[in-house]
């Protein structure tokens, strides 16, 4: 008993397109000086030891700049993978299995590469 | 549904390959190879956070024959998708969607990518050897 336009209503987006768009751009955007900074320390790091990987961690910017690299990375990778699910894999139960994977893994690294990045820098390893 | 009983669409070896597609379709493959790449980054770090054993691990498997590879490959397809992320996010503004642009910002990203690639790896093999 619902009009055409009643019925159509709320069926076109999922309501949550624009926040997936929006912030894979927000990520992009931090992601591009973030990383071009990464690699040139990387570059300045090679043939480093152990000590002087560290010295470099524990100091304020590179510490700074490592969380919010692994943060963006992380938050972007999950982002981009769920979009490559959604097109390839048709499956309802399969696509949402990977999804969650992928969130939960992406959570996890980005918390796992955090916490190293604390642990050097405040000296506990 | 069986997928083969229904007509479909042309699919991807119908097309004559061009640079847009073989472009679109290297950005994804790099963002996927980029994220695989990410785990060796948590790892280095964790590695690097648990002491010297665990980081020798990652020094010997980096210094190896597949690590440098695989370090190649994951620079090379970083500086691709940076450049290539930049380009999409002129179109998101609306500019230089035209096809001329698209052309030329597409070998742009191309030559980019080259010659970031090699002044990264002339950096690290210099001061590698120094």
């Amino acid at each position: 008993m619902r009009s055409p336009l009643g019925r159509a209503i709320g069926l076109g987006s999922a309501k949550e397109g624009v926040e997936h768009w929006w912030m894979q751009r927000i990520t992009a955007v931090a992601l591009v000086p973030l990383t071009l900074w990464f690699v040139i320390a990387i570059i300045g790091l090679v043939g480093a030891d152990l000590e002087t990987m560290q010295n470099w961690v524990s100091r304020p910017l590179p510490a700074i700049l490592l969380v919010l690299l692994l943060i963006a990375i992380f938050y972007h990778v999950s982002l981009g993978l769920q979009v490559v699910v959604e097109d390839y894999v048709h499956a309802e139960l399969a696509k949402l299995g990977l999804i969650t994977a992928i969130r939960l893994l992406c959570f996890a690294f980005a918390v796992a590469g955090i916490f190293a990045v604390l642990s050097i820098a405040v000296g506990t390893s | 549904m069986r997928p083969a009983d229904r007509p479909l669409s042309p699919h991807l070896q119908i097309y004559r390959w061009q640079l847009t597609s073989v472009l679109s379709i290297l950005h994804r493959a790099t963002g996927i190879a980029l994220s695989a790449g990410a785990i060796l980054l948590v790892w280095w770090l964790v590695a690097a956070a648990s002491g010297p054993d665990a980081y020798e691990g990652v020094e010997d498997f980096l210094g190896s024959w597949l690590g440098l590879l695989l370090l190649f490959g994951w620079s090379a397809s970083l500086f691709y998708h940076l450049c290539n992320g930049i380009r999409h996010l002129v179109w998101d503004t609306g500019h230089a969607l035209d096809l001329k642009s698209v052309y030329v910002g597409g070998w742009v990203v191309v030559g980019a990518t080259g010659v970031l690639t090699l002044i990264a790896w002339v950096a690290g093999i210099s001061r590698w050897v120094s």
